[in-house]
């Protein structure tokens, strides 16, 4: 949670300027780069905070000072935790050792914009009063809104980090072959990366990085209207950065976007991707592309390491619903019941009993429910046997307003007549308080 | 032989602070002061009065003339002969620039800095010939050096000042994608040309430099004003290169070093120091009589003379100066009104307001102490501020113009 350092430090009593400082008496003045960054990055998590305790309720709520408490196995790489000080530096009206830091950070990384604006204002102050983030004369607007925009984003996700008793909501079961998960939290412009316990299937924090999600934000709806979308995805494949050029940096992944339900929605577009950087910036502002999830150029290298293609699960959230571990288990344990009893309703041929776990408005295979019923009524009617095995499970809720979770698996369908393995995904809703099928197809 | 005492740069350290962001508004000025100011001398070179005193002198005489290749000879000659002096081989990276062979001056203000890394001057020159090059972090550690040695050394703080804002602009460019190289012009730094906190190595300074034609006064000047204001003492010869001051206070002491309270001894410096003769005014009584008490004309010239600095007339500017102007730093007048009129008008508004005037008549000239508020889009700075002004027909020009009280 940030503090408001600012409004705090302008009623203190100036410190003595030190001799050698040219600068010291502006250093009031170049404090106020930054108050309207800090401002408007208090402003903005209240927002966004109220829509993430909301659904949260149901589950414990993010303890409010979950920021505070950095889990140790965290990493601090990238630039955040060197920015972070430099924002500190300068808060503690230490202007000379956040521009040396700033400095150490642009060794780093040398096409960091963000860290060169805060290094041309640090600069500036020395010889005149700075009232603005980004205080060059005729400064372009735009590009200084999108900077600001990207300091706020890289220092709210730092230090609101979540800790280590939560995750997020929508990694309900990750399959046995699933070694890591990626969940995209577009308003924090944030990508998380989560490694899957074998032992214990809970989904470890592995890190986390700055991403660049669309123009317009999230939600994709249709082609070209420059937004992320928002679901449950996974990479489909790998493009060699030669091939696809500068812009995309070095590498990308296609992602399955319009996935079976974005589909049924109506939803269009397609060529959504994990990319990284073109060779000229290390970063790209928080929302500026068409709808790709853009990483720098480090992270994503960092990030493809772990990236199994065909597997590994993306899950686009507005804004990602941290649940406790306790919580996080009793979802997973009710959704694995009703798997199991959907499972033992299909091998009892009893169709009504299986159809219970159909929503009206069950969509599949080109069926409707009442086709779909027709359909079952016929075969269940004619097996003398049913025996359904069902393996390597993975649950994802899925982000948004439905209460819904994508199940895949593999099917081993045995009966008198016919044996059939196959993989199916199934999106289960909640509707008048139980779980129903709305789609079921071939994954 | 002299030094600061102590006592005295804990004063001037004092000042320090309200002394540096003004004076660097006025950088040309101050070039003249700190220029001045030899008399932080070495008290053994002083002392030794090595031979060929003339030959600096004949070499600053050349570059005058502009006749560099002969100077660089006599340089060369006279540096054989004395291959440690500081002085000789700060004039020849001053004739390598003069003469546009950057790298070659770069050379030698290097290893003068190496050899000298108490001197504040080497590092300015070189904090210059980088950032010609456009090598900012060059310059900007040089600077940081000279400031390092001699926290209140002006002109290394404008330097700085102009390097800060070509390496802001640099990173506003990487920042924005943008290009400001061609906004605003080739920001000119301030070269040095006079070598003046000489270091501690025996005989590297020529008893020449007392008779450069510098408004240095000689060292046996204070010893004989005796209770030389604030700044000057006497000597304390065992840590000569250590002094951390010698820079921006001395203004007051070199060209009139008895502020308010005793101007006869400034002009008892100027005299014994040879430099210019200021006081004409012995033979011009009669003009005395004329000229003392018009204070409403004085005010009016200053009020005047800030108003075009203002309003960035630099036509009008430059006339507020009298012909016979001591253009600081030893500069020609034409560089000097070049330089001036290339800073006046940089980009962006400038505003120069004058307050608190106290005008004192000497003879038939006004020395006029205030303190100058300087506004501009780089800087902000309020000195005091000293102008000496005569009279020429009915209007009162500027024939002084230094910073400090």
């Amino acid at each position: 949670m940030f503090s408001p350092p600012v409004v705090r430090n302008m009623s203190r009593p100036r410190r003595p300027a030190s001799p050698g400082a040219l600068a010291a008496p502006l250093l009031g003045a170049a404090l106020l780069a930054l108050p309207a960054l800090f401002h408007v990055a208090n402003a903005t998590p209240a927002r966004a905070e109220k829509a993430a305790t909301k659904p949260a309720a149901k589950a414990k709520a993010l303890p409010a000072d979950a920021a505070t408490q950095l889990v140790p196995s965290y990493s601090d790489s990238g630039p955040e935790p060197m920015l972070d000080r430099i924002f500190a530096a300068i808060e503690q009206r230490k202007l000379d050792t956040a521009l040396e830091q700033t400095e150490v950070l642009l060794k780093q990384y040398p096409n960091f914009r963000l860290a060169n604006l805060i290094k041309g204002d640090l600069l500036l102050a020395r010889s005149r009063p700075i009232n603005a983030f980004g205080a060059l004369n005729n400064a372009p607007a735009e590009k200084v809104a999108d900077l600001r925009e990207e300091a706020i984003a890289r220092l709210k996700a730092y230090r609101q980090k979540p800790n280590a008793d939560v995750v997020p909501r929508y990694l309900l079961q990750l399959q046995s072959d699933q070694r890591y998960a990626i969940v995209v939290d577009t308003q924090k412009s944030r990508l998380y990366l989560y490694e899957n316990d074998a032992k214990t299937g809970r989904p470890h924090f592995v890190a986390d990085y700055y991403i660049t999600q669309g123009k317009l934000g999230a939600e994709k709806s249709k082609e070209g209207d420059k937004k992320t979308p928002i679901g449950v995805y996974h990479v489909t494949s790998s493009l060699e950065p030669r091939k696809i050029g500068d812009f995309y940096g070095s590498g990308a992944f296609p992602i399955n976007y319009p996935n079976e339900w974005d589909k049924r929605n109506g939803k269009s577009g397609h060529g959504i991707w994990l990319h990284g950087t073109p060779s000229d910036t290390f970063s790209r502002p928080p929302k500026a592309s068409d709808g790709c999830v853009v990483l720098a150029n480090t992270d994503l290298n960092q990030l493809a390491k772990n990236l199994q293609i065909g597997l590994t699960p993306v899950i686009i959230s507005p804004s990602i619903e941290w649940t406790s571990i306790d919580d996080w288990a009793k979802e997973r344990a009710e959704l694995n019941r009703t798997i199991e009893s959907w499972r033992n309703d299909w091998e009892s041929r009893d169709t009504d009993r299986f159809l219970r776990h159909y929503s009206r408005r069950f969509q599949g295979d080109g069926q409707n429910y009442a086709a779909f019923a027709q359909q079952k009524r016929q075969v269940n009617g004619a097996k003398e046997w049913i025996k359904v095995g069902i393996s390597n499970v993975s649950m994802f809720r899925n982000p948004g307003k439905d209460e819904m979770v994508v199940v895949t698996f593999a099917q081993d369908y045995r009966s008198n007549n016919v044996n059939q393995a196959s993989r199916k995904r199934q999106y289960w809703i909640r509707e008048d308080g139980a779980w129903k099928i709305i789609y079921e197809g071939a994954a | 032989m002299r030094l600061h005492s102590s006592q005295t740069r804990a004063t001037t350290g004092l000042q320090r602070f309200s002394q540096l962001r003004p004076a660097a508004a006025l950088r040309p000025l101050l070039t003249s002061i700190a220029l001045a100011v030899s008399l932080v001398a070495m008290p053994q070179a002083w002392a030794n009065g090595p031979a060929n005193a003339d030959s600096l002198p004949e070499i600053q005489r050349l570059i005058k003339q502009g006749q560099y290749p002969q100077a660089l000879e006599r340089v060369d000659a006279y540096i054989a002969t004395r291959p440690k002096d500081a002085q000789g081989r700060f004039t020849k990276g001053l004739i390598l620039t003069e003469l546009n062979r950057p790298a070659d001056a770069i050379v030698v203000f290097q290893r003068l800095t190496e050899d000298y890394p108490e001197l504040p001057e080497p590092y300015n020159n070189l904090a210059v010939l980088y950032a010609q090059q456009k090598q900012y972090d060059k310059a900007r550690t040089a600077l940081e050096m000279a400031i390092r040695t001699h926290p209140a050394y002006a002109t290394a703080h404008e330097n700085l000042g102009d390097v800060y804002a070509k390496l802001a602009s640099q990173a506003y460019d990487k920042a924005l994608q943008i290009d400001s190289s061609n906004t605003g012009a080739q920001s000119k730094l301030s070269l040095i040309r006079e070598l003046i906190s000489v270091s501690g190595r025996p005989g590297s300074r020529p008893a020449a430099a007392a008779a450069a034609p510098t408004p240095a006064p000689a060292p046996a000047v204070s010893a004989t004003t005796g209770a030389a204001p604030t700044v000057v003492a006497r000597a304390e010869p065992a840590k000569p290169a250590a002094a951390p001051a010698p820079v921006a206070p001395p203004p007051k002491v070199v060209e009139k070093p008895a502020p308010a309270e005793k101007p006869e001894k400034a002009e008892k410096v100027e005299k014994a120091a040879e430099a210019k003769p200021a006081p004409k005014a012995e033979e011009k009584k009669a003009d005395e009589a004329k000229a003392s008490g018009d204070e409403a004309g004085v005010h009016k010239a200053v009020q005047a003379w800030a108003n075009a600095w203002s309003r960035k007339d630099v036509k009008a500017y430059l006339a507020a100066y009298a012909p016979d102007f001591q253009v600081p730093g030893g500069q020609k007048r034409k560089d000097w009104e070049a330089e001036r009129s290339s800073r006046i008008t940089k980009p962006g508004t400038i505003q120069v307001g004058v307050e608190d005037l106290k005008v004192s008549f000497q003879g038939d000239k006004a020395t006029v102490r205030f303190r100058q508020n300087y506004k501009s889009a780089n800087l902000k700075s309020s000195a005091s501020k000293v102008l000496v002004l005569s009279k020429s027909g009915s209007r009162w020009l500027i024939q002084q113009e230094r910073v400090g009280s």
